[in-house]
């Protein structure tokens, strides 16, 4: 991956709608990948819904994200 | 602006407790996940299925939305009445991010302005072909602001953006100085076109071609956004069958590919010499598509 396609932390949180210490627990957990790029925003939109919405366990929405995220590697496949 | 029913929209009495908000909207929440839903609409039902908890979920805001709604059925024209917060103080904390109707940004506006000083965001929609050639833009933005009598209201700000050639869906576009006293953060998105699709850099294109050109072999001509060009249908083409045309995709230092899906079309048999064509085919080639190989 190129350095012009990962984006900051400072830009994520801004988009993301999450604060510094959310994801930096969450990347000490291995939950979140340490470089951000634009599949990351994805994941981590994902993970506070699901954390925000169903009262979801980090680590539970980490799971589902890579099971969302498999699931659209295989979409793609099928297009 | 119309007034929303935020209990009809999750579908709960106005006496509901609590813990009956809260399970009507994860019952929602999952029937609508943008992810899994193959509901029509599940993107737009869910976010007002996440406006309407955004309210009724927070005990001020629930309180507040309460006394003005009285009265007022969904669909009606609504004016919130001056100074019809007062005596309300909202909690800044826990505002979950997202796009908001009219009449949540009007009433509720000042916890979405976030506090001086800090970067905003938007989200920006362009056309395929802005990332083939770059473009300007005219991008209007909704700003919750607050006026002298402490009322919020709406505030449009027009902004030029300069897209870069080469721009990536999900890809963040900076404008130094343009938030309120911070940056502001452009998330760019493409249109859906009925004829490209993206993928990180690579063009995905539908080519319809004629039996003889798949069978034969050919040399067409495909619009594509960089230009249009010559390209070489192989003999023996079927659908389905992806041709990759190099570095045609968006540009870039590294740029992406061109894919061409192949998708044979036939000529309809309705003129009698198109009929004849093909009931001689049918007598004359021993052809059957279904033989196992």
């Amino acid at each position: 991956m190129s350095d012009d396609e990962l984006i900051t932390l400072e830009e994520l949180v801004v988009v993301c709608a999450v604060s510094r210490e959310w994801v930096r627990e969450r990347i000490d957990e291995g939950l979140l990948p340490e470089r951000f790029d634009t599949l990351a925003v994805r994941r981590v939109r994902r993970m506070r819904a699901l954390e925000r919405d169903f009262d979801a366990a980090p680590e539970l929405a980490a799971l589902m994200a890579d099971l969302l995220e498999e699931l659209d590697a295989l979409r793609a496949r099928l297009r | 602006m119309e007034f929303k029913d935020y209990y009809q929209t999750l579908g709960v009495g106005q006496d509901a407790s609590a813990d009956e908000i809260r399970k009507a909207f994860r019952k929602l929440a999952r029937k609508y996940h943008p992810d899994v839903s193959k509901e029509a609409g599940a993107e737009a039902r869910m976010k007002e299925v996440n406006e309407a908890y955004a309210v009724l979920s927070d005990p001020e805001k629930r309180a507040a939305y309460d006394q003005l709604g009285r009265g007022y059925q969904p669909g009606q024209e609504f004016r919130p009445p001056p100074d019809w917060d007062a005596g309300f103080e909202f909690s800044h904390h826990d505002m979950p991010g997202g796009d908001f109707s009219d009449f949540f940004s009007e009433l509720f506006g000042r916890m979405g302005a976030r506090a001086h000083g800090q970067d905003h965001f938007a989200k920006v929609l362009l056309d395929v072909e802005d990332a083939f050639h770059g473009a300007e833009r005219q991008i209007q933005l909704r700003v919750p602001q607050v006026d002298a009598r402490g009322r919020v209201a709406l505030e449009t700000r027009t902004l030029n953006v300069k897209i870069p050639k080469g721009v990536r869906a999900g890809q963040l576009i900076r404008l130094a100085g343009q938030g309120a006293g911070g940056d502001l953060l452009l998330e760019v998105h493409f249109k859906p076109h009925p004829r490209y699709r993206v993928e990180g850099r690579d063009l995905h294109v539908d080519l319809p071609v004629a039996p003889w050109e798949a069978a034969l072999g050919a040399v067409v001509r495909v619009e594509a956004p960089g230009g249009a060009l010559n390209v070489r249908i192989p003999a023996g083409a079927q659908s389905g069958r992806v041709l990759r045309v190099r570095g045609k995709g968006i540009p870039a230092a590294t740029p992406g590919d061109l894919l061409l899906a192949i998708r044979v079309v036939l000529p309809s048999a309705d003129a009698p010499k198109a009929r004849e064509l093909y009931e001689q085919m049918a007598r004359d080639l021993a052809f059957d598509p279904r033989a196992q190989p």
